[in-house]
């Protein structure tokens, strides 16, 4: 499913320690119009439970989350 | 002649050149080696300080000693300022036109306040992080009799992680002794989805605002701040009035950074073991401008000062350098107006808060008073 996803725009929060990836979202998320797609790229395994919980909080959606062989990439679409 | 260049005359750069300035005392007695710090403020400014000015605790003055009294004498000090880094040739340009070459870099730039990131915030917030925004609020606090206080994480990450917490809890201590506590309504905000990044200080900073009737907002990313009507607009559409905002603003790393080609948003990317930059040669990186995922923190750079010292040594005297750094982070929270806590923790580790105590207070004054040894190197 995740070959289909094609992001508009990839975060690279890889070895950022948490809350690091989540605040590199919060401050992209914010300069992107509706529609657009992220990727973020995370090596923290709570950005997996805390990004989405914020998005739920914020009125974001998120599409898929996948496990890499050493990261995680969470797909998001921009509301 | 091995010429040794440190950038930024805060903790980092200050525990730096002297601790190289020890390490490598016959090679500079000898010729061998030239160690510079420069750095564009004359004074060195010891920034925790300015948590206890808005309660009259300190002064701005408290926080700030010539640079020149803390560094050994065979360092040779230049005060100005590096406007480009050109790491190719290993060239600093400085703003009166002069230049510098290196065969080793250390930056230690530190963390810029930015609160005109966020529309408002300067005209709206009040802040405890440089010695103006600490006057300004104890003044502030001085007169603030009722009404709501907002503490505001606005930006993450910030310098001393542990310092919005602690001023939360200071200001409702003071606000008690003052007798007016019961006419101010305390309310923190932080932009995850607890009260502080690592969640044993969150759980312990949350209990402690339970007892203390400080109201938690989590998931709270300032969007904006309207002055004139007191209210703060979130990214996730919240609205929250105040009488009194004392916020974080954001942080930015340096424009010389980006400049360089060493990090993209002005923190310098390094290997989080040796420090070493990983877009140029010969270039290490320190303190708050160094990206590793622990805390801005004055221990952080000073731990990593201690490991690049001895790095920048093995390669002066053209020996395999092994020092590593392991995120050792140390530091004290204070819980009140008289009792404190102390947690260390490294890279991945999760710090033990233990139960605050009169004795850690104090061995956290008496660790202020001794910062400056610190910056001589000496402890």
């Amino acid at each position: 499913m995740t070959a289909t996803i094609e992001p508009d725009v990839t975060i690279d929060s890889r070895d950022a320690a948490c809350p690091g990836p989540l605040m590199d979202l919060i401050g992209k998320v914010k300069t992107l119009e509706a529609g657009t797609v992220v990727e973020l790229q995370t090596t923290e395994r709570n950005s997996t439970t805390d990004v989405p919980e914020w998005l739920e909080e914020a009125g974001h959606d998120l599409l898929e989350i996948e496990s890499r062989d050493d990261h995680w990439s969470l797909y998001i679409e921009v509301n | 002649m091995h010429r040794i260049a440190i950038v930024g005359g805060g903790t980092g750069g200050t525990v730096l050149a002297n601790r190289l300035a020890d390490e490598l005392q016959s090679e500079l007695e000898a010729g061998e080696v030239d160690l510079t710090l420069i750095t564009a403020d004359p004074n060195h400014v010891y920034k925790p300080t300015f948590l206890y000015v808005p309660f009259g605790k300190k002064t701005v003055d408290d926080a700030k000693r010539p640079i020149d009294e803390l560094v050994d004498r065979r360092v040779d000090l230049t005060i100005g300022r590096v406007i480009d880094i050109d790491t190719d040739r290993q060239k600093l340009a400085f703003a009166d036109s002069s230049v510098l070459g290196y065969d080793q870099l250390v930056l230690a730039t530190g963390a810029n306040l930015e609160p005109e990131a966020v529309p408002g915030l300067a005209d709206g917030g009040h802040h405890f992080y440089g010695p103006e925004g600490a006057e300004r609020l104890r003044d502030e606090l001085a007169e603030f009799t009722e009404g709501h206080l907002v503490l505001s994480v606005v930006g993450v990450p910030h310098m001393c992680p542990a310092a919005p917490v602690e001023f939360t809890l200071m200001v409702d201590d003071w606000l008690r002794e003052q007798g007016r506590r019961e006419d101010v309504e305390i309310t923190y905000t932080y932009p995850i989805n607890r009260a502080h990044g690592l969640e044993s200080i969150a759980d312990w900073a949350t209990d402690l605002f339970e007892e203390r009737d400080v109201t938690l907002e989590t998931f709270f990313n300032v969007e904006e701040i309207d002055p004139d009507n007191e209210v703060i607009e979130t990214v996730e559409g919240t609205e929250l009035d105040y009488d009194l905002l004392v916020a974080i603003p954001p942080h930015a790393g340096s424009d010389l950074v980006i400049d360089a080609g060493l990090g993209d948003d002005g923190w310098v990317d390094v290997d989080k073991h040796t420090l070493e930059a990983t877009a140029a040669e010969n270039v290490y990186a320190i303190g708050d401008v160094a990206d590793v995922p622990t805390s801005k923190a004055g221990s952080v750079a000073h731990y990593e000062a201690g490991v690049v010292a001895d790095r920048i040594a093995s390669r002066a005297r053209g020996t395999v350098p092994t020092a590593t750094y392991d995120g050792k982070t140390v530091c004290f929270l204070e819980a009140g107006m008289d009792e404190a806590t102390f947690i260390e923790f490294t890279y991945g580790e999760e710090p033990y808060v233990r139960e605050p105590s009169k004795p850690l207070h104090w061995a956290k004054l008496g660790y202020n008073e001794s910062y400056w040894l610190t910056a001589r190197g000496l402890l």
